[in-house]
């Protein structure tokens, strides 16, 4: 029964989401565009299947995976027996960068807005980026980013370095990329950042500095999330960097198949 | 009948694949880290239940329904050829996906407790509350523009990575000159603009655009708008966090 009350709630939020999307659709629809769209049935089928798929997503998690998860945050951010600053020595928390990086890295996967981007990915290439590849790719960023984001809240060392460090990364991996790679690399951070990372990765972030001496959750807890957004940039740039030098090697070697 | 019930039985094995990850890592943690039962397993399972069953749900409607939309949209658009709609409608879908967003309600509220703190605003109900929403109005507003110059971009086929890598010069530059409470603030709003409707609805929307023009490449040309829309909320907050 609290199932179905959990259900209609999340139904609920999940329209109000869509609300003004479907409004500025419809406006638009009607007073500029004034045509027919193809196949308008399977659309609007298509649409209520994506709330009522994504209420029940929502649900499912709010009810098994987001309570486990804040919990095993908190345990495991409060377990190093620091009392004071001086006690705190990053190498306690190792457990802590583990958990990050496996959950960072789960969650990642779990992402469907990140889903859907690697579908149309493969597609739009004509199969030449591999959808699940992508996936991978974005997850191993993920991971590195929430970890070293958690190293950087237990060191309390200033955001913005690391920030400005990831930018210097990523202009030089620019250089060497292919042109119709950057875009969905640049695309691939603001995509893992959505309904799954998100809460799991705000929770951690929290109980770290909460229970790390001498942080505070108001100054110290934000910035996890735009390690999560700009990592994934880099591992995607260097995948397909590593996926086109691979190519080339095997085209270098000439004569063997013949 | 049959080849629907074998293609939903392959959309929820694949949701299960994805979502095995995260079962792991948190089976792994709870049962040999922390060494401690599942609370409430009957009730996990059963959520676990839910959440396969409706990424699959999600995916399925995705393939028919939102990514077809986004493109039947995207060739209405082109065949109209008025830019001046096309990027009024950019602007409306980035503002008012954003403004609502509970994502960035959550971070709106947090980031006024911390700038309260820090004794930059007055420490009560009203004031908060109105600098929340300040924050939420000015982060919607940089979506939308962002959606702007992307789809801007998709119709002119400017080189997206000079645009992004000027946006990283403008972001680092501001914050220097920010306050140092707006930064951590200003950084996480980038992540959470873009939920998980809106992302679909705008890559078919880019990768529509960018294949009814002509010249235009969907690789080169059609991704990119989520890109836009994570760094131009840093730069707005930031610019806020100096004027205010």
């Amino acid at each position: 029964m609290s199932l179905l009350l959990d259900l209609a709630n999340s139904l609920g939020s999940t329209l109000r989401d869509v609300v003004p999307i479907v409004v500025i659709l419809v406006v638009f629809q009607v007073l500029v565009l004034r045509q027919r769209l193809p196949r308008l049935k399977q659309i609007i089928t298509g649409f209520v299947l994506v709330v009522l798929g994504l209420s029940l997503f929502l649900v499912g998690l709010n009810d098994a995976l987001f309570p486990i998860g804040e919990t095993m945050a908190a345990q495991l951010t409060s377990s190093s027996g620091a009392t004071n600053v001086d006690q705190v020595r990053w190498m306690d928390y190792m457990m802590v960068y583990a958990f990050a990086a496996a959950i960072g890295f789960a969650t990642a996967v779990a992402e469907p807005a990140l889903i859907a981007v690697s579908m149309k990915a493969q597609t739009a290439s004509g199969g030449t980026i591999d959808a699940w590849g992508l996936r991978i790719a974005v997850a191993f960023g993920a991971a590195i980013g929430v970890s070293l984001g958690c190293f950087r809240i237990v060191t309390g060392t200033p955001l913005q370095w690391y920030i400005m460090g990831i930018y210097i990364v990523v202009m030089i991996l620019t250089i060497f990329s292919n042109r119709t790679i950057m875009p969905l690399a640049y695309d691939s951070g603001g995509v893992t950042t959505s309904t799954v990372t998100v809460p799991v990765v705000a929770a951690l972030g929290l109980g770290l500095a909460s229970n790390v001496p001498g942080r505070s959750p108001l100054v110290d807890g934000f910035g996890l999330i735009a390690f999560t957004c700009a990592f994934p940039i880099m591992t995607v740039l260097g995948y397909s960097l590593i996926v086109s030098r691979l190519g080339k090697k095997k085209n270098d070697q000439p004569g063997l198949e013949e | 009948m049959t080849i629907v019930f074998k293609a939903l039985a392959r959309r929820i094995l694949n949701a299960f694949r994805d979502l095995a990850p995260i079962i792991v890592v948190i089976a792994f943690f709870q049962i040999v880290v922390l060494q401690q039962p599942f609370p409430n397993l009957a009730d996990t399972l059963v959520g676990l239940v839910c959440v396969v069953l409706g990424l699959a749900l999600f995916i399925h409607g995705l393939e028919s329904g939102l990514f077809p939309l986004g493109e039947a949209i995207a060739q209405a658009f082109a065949k109209k050829s008025s830019v001046v709609a096309l990027l009024s409608f950019a602007f409306c879908l980035g503002f008012g996906t954003t403004v609502a967003e509970p994502a960035l309600m959550a971070v709106a509220t947090e980031a006024a407790s911390v700038v309260a703190q820090s004794g930059h605003i007055a420490d009560n109900e009203n004031v908060r509350a109105s600098y929340a929403f300040s924050l939420r109005i000015v982060v919607a507003l940089s979506v939308g523009t962002a959606v702007v110059i992307g789809v801007f971009r998709i119709l002119k086929g400017w080189p997206i990575h000079v645009m992004i890598i000027s946006g990283y010069a403008i972001v680092t530059c501001l914050t220097f000159l920010a306050p140092r409470e707006i930064i951590g603030i200003a950084y996480d709003s980038g992540g959470v603009t873009t939920s998980t409707i809106t992302v679909p609805l705008l890559t078919a929307l880019g990768v529509g655009l960018a294949s009814s023009i002509r010249g235009r490449n969907p690789m080169v040309d059609g991704f990119g708008l989520i890109a836009f829309a994570s760094i131009t909320p840093m730069i707005f907050v930031l610019v806020y966090g100096m004027v205010s």
